[in-house]
């Protein structure tokens, strides 16, 4: 319990200076050391599948990307564009609206009540895929082929430039 | 938790840390007794008995160097670069079983660090964090040639991935597991994984090679176009920390792929010896075969690093994505079509 508090505590902490540092750069080592808290909270919870892949995708692939983009721009404090005050408003406007709905659903969640799960080890793997190979079949199918059609096609445009070009 | 087990556990991971760190120094050394060797040379020979101190002398060289860091370089990130190479590069060999659980003193002690049942997930996580070294000290340098060396990192690291991913997809379609332990244990005798996947296994040999940064794969510190990459600006023990994590990469891949794809600790005959030696020998027999694998795969790597010239590197990316990945898809189809086939039949 102690080390979910700590934990907890670490997420927030790196969260908040996600938005706090003035560095972009500096933003996204920190947005990937609250995602590695997440993963921590997730093996915390005994979902050990969902933490490992959290991990590759968002610590791993996700992350390395943003990083990767930053890096070419190369942002600092001279090339920073400034932003207009039409820009800040609509920003403050779409910020409270989010809060606002967050807000909304967390009071519906009270209102249901909180529903434990009696089978604590159901985030391990092989549950996991019993779960989605036959109550959640189709979706899980679709699902799959789309993101392979997608990095296919991604192949696929890139070849196609090739032999324009050549 | 009891003592024992917790001593126990210390005990393994003390001994591996060394094993790692012993291997990857001397790894320094057998590069270059390899390039003499394929170059028809005789190779460092002045420190002991056939230059076997050379590794001492150079890691004390690394110390006691000046160490520069540029007027324009992030501090922090600086000294985090290497850092976060290093220590991602030990990270990997904690799930590899590195043999049958051992009686010792009437203890049965498994000799794997941890065997969570998502090992291969772990491994992969592990080595996709491992670009972050390379990316953040790029950076950090604030130099242009050691940014393109980072990008350059970043984006080899991604593209392999997938491939290497894919060619993972296969081998679990063989196994039915995700973790290291059963997959060692059933590939028992000379019934290794190879046999069943022979290209998943060249794929995921070339994406290690590119995933290490080896040479043909070298391009984020191609010294032709780049001066140095990622690494220029780096001296002293900064710059030896990045070429230690390149060592101890090369180590836990060979590792990963012994243990995947050639059967980690068995060897054919593994129960008669097994039999007549007891078990407390018998298994140390085992750790040793895999050490021996480990080591040939290694010599690979290094005969590999002086015989092929390094890519281009828009070759680099078409073998990634118009070669290896495609391989990599039929791949998974015939595993996945075969499979069905013998066992409906």
């Amino acid at each position: 319990m102690i080390l979910f508090y700590l934990v907890s505590l670490l997420t927030i902490t790196f969260s908040l200076l996600v938005i706090f540092t003035k560095n972009p750069i500096y933003s996204v080592l920190y947005l990937i050391a609250t995602f590695f808290t997440f993963t921590i909270h997730y093996v915390l919870l005994n979902a050990q599948f969902l933490a490992v892949v959290n991990f590759i995708v968002y610590m791993g692939a996700i992350m390395v990307l943003f990083l990767f983009v930053l890096m070419l721009m190369n942002l600092n404090k001279e090339t920073e564009p400034m932003k207009s005050t039409l820009i800040k408003i609509i920003a403050v406007i779409a910020g409270g609206s989010l809060l606002v709905t967050l807000i909304g659903s967390f009071k519906q969640l009270d209102a249901l009540g909180i529903s434990t799960i009696n089978k604590p080890e159901i985030g391990l793997v092989e549950n996991l895929g019993k779960v989605l190979f036959s109550d959640f079949l189709l979706p899980f199918e679709v699902s799959s082929i789309l993101l392979l059609s997608a990095m296919v096609g991604a192949v696929l445009l890139a070849k196609k430039d090739k032999t324009d070009n050549g | 938790m009891e003592l024992a087990f917790l001593i126990e556990k210390v005990a393994v991971v003390v001994i591996l840390f060394v094993l790692t760190l012993t291997i990857a120094a001397y790894s320094t050394l057998a590069e270059r007794k390899v390039a003499a060797f394929l170059q028809d040379r005789v190779g460092p020979d002045r420190a002991g008995p056939f230059g076997v101190f050379q590794p001492l002398a150079d890691g004390g060289k690394m110390f006691f160097k000046e160490e520069t860091t540029p007027n324009g370089a992030n501090k922090w990130l600086f000294i985090a670069g290497p850092s976060l190479a290093l220590l991602t590069s030990f990270l990997g060999s904690a799930v590899i079983p590195w043999g049958q659980p051992i009686n010792f003193f009437g203890r049965i002690v498994p000799l794997q660090v941890t065997d969570i049942n998502v090992g291969i997930l772990y491994i992969f996580g592990v080595v996709s964090l491992g670009v972050y070294g390379i990316m953040i000290g790029g950076w950090a340098s604030n130099n242009k040639y050691s940014l393109m060396g980072a990008v350059r990192g970043a984006s080899q690291n991604i593209s392999y991935e997938i491939a290497m991913g894919l060619s993972i997809i296969a081998l679990l379609l063989v196994t039915n597991s995700l973790s290291f332990k059963v997959i060692a244990e059933q590939q028992h005798g000379i019934n290794w994984n190879f046999w069943y996947q022979p290209l998943g296994f060249l794929i995921f040999l070339v994406c290690a090679f590119a995933e290490t940064n080896r040479v043909p794969f070298d391009l984020p510190e191609c010294e032709t176009e780049l001066i140095g990459g990622y690494n220029t600006e780096y001296s002293g023990f900064k710059m030896g920390a990045y070429m230690f994590a390149e060592y101890i990469n090369m180590f836990v891949s060979s590792a990963v792929m012994a243990t995947l794809y050639f059967g980690g600790y068995n060897y054919p005959g593994m129960d008669f010896v097994n039999q007549h030696l007891g078990t407390t020998w018998g298994p140390l027999v085992g750790v040793a075969v895999l050490l021996g694998k480990i080591l040939a795969f290694i010599f690979f790597f290094m005969w590999v690093r002086w015989t092929v010239p390094r890519f281009r590197y828009d070759q680099l990316m078409n073998l990634g994505w118009k070669i290896l990945i495609p391989l990599a898809i039929a791949n998974i189809v015939i595993t996945a079509c075969v499979i069905t086939f013998f066992d409906k039949f």
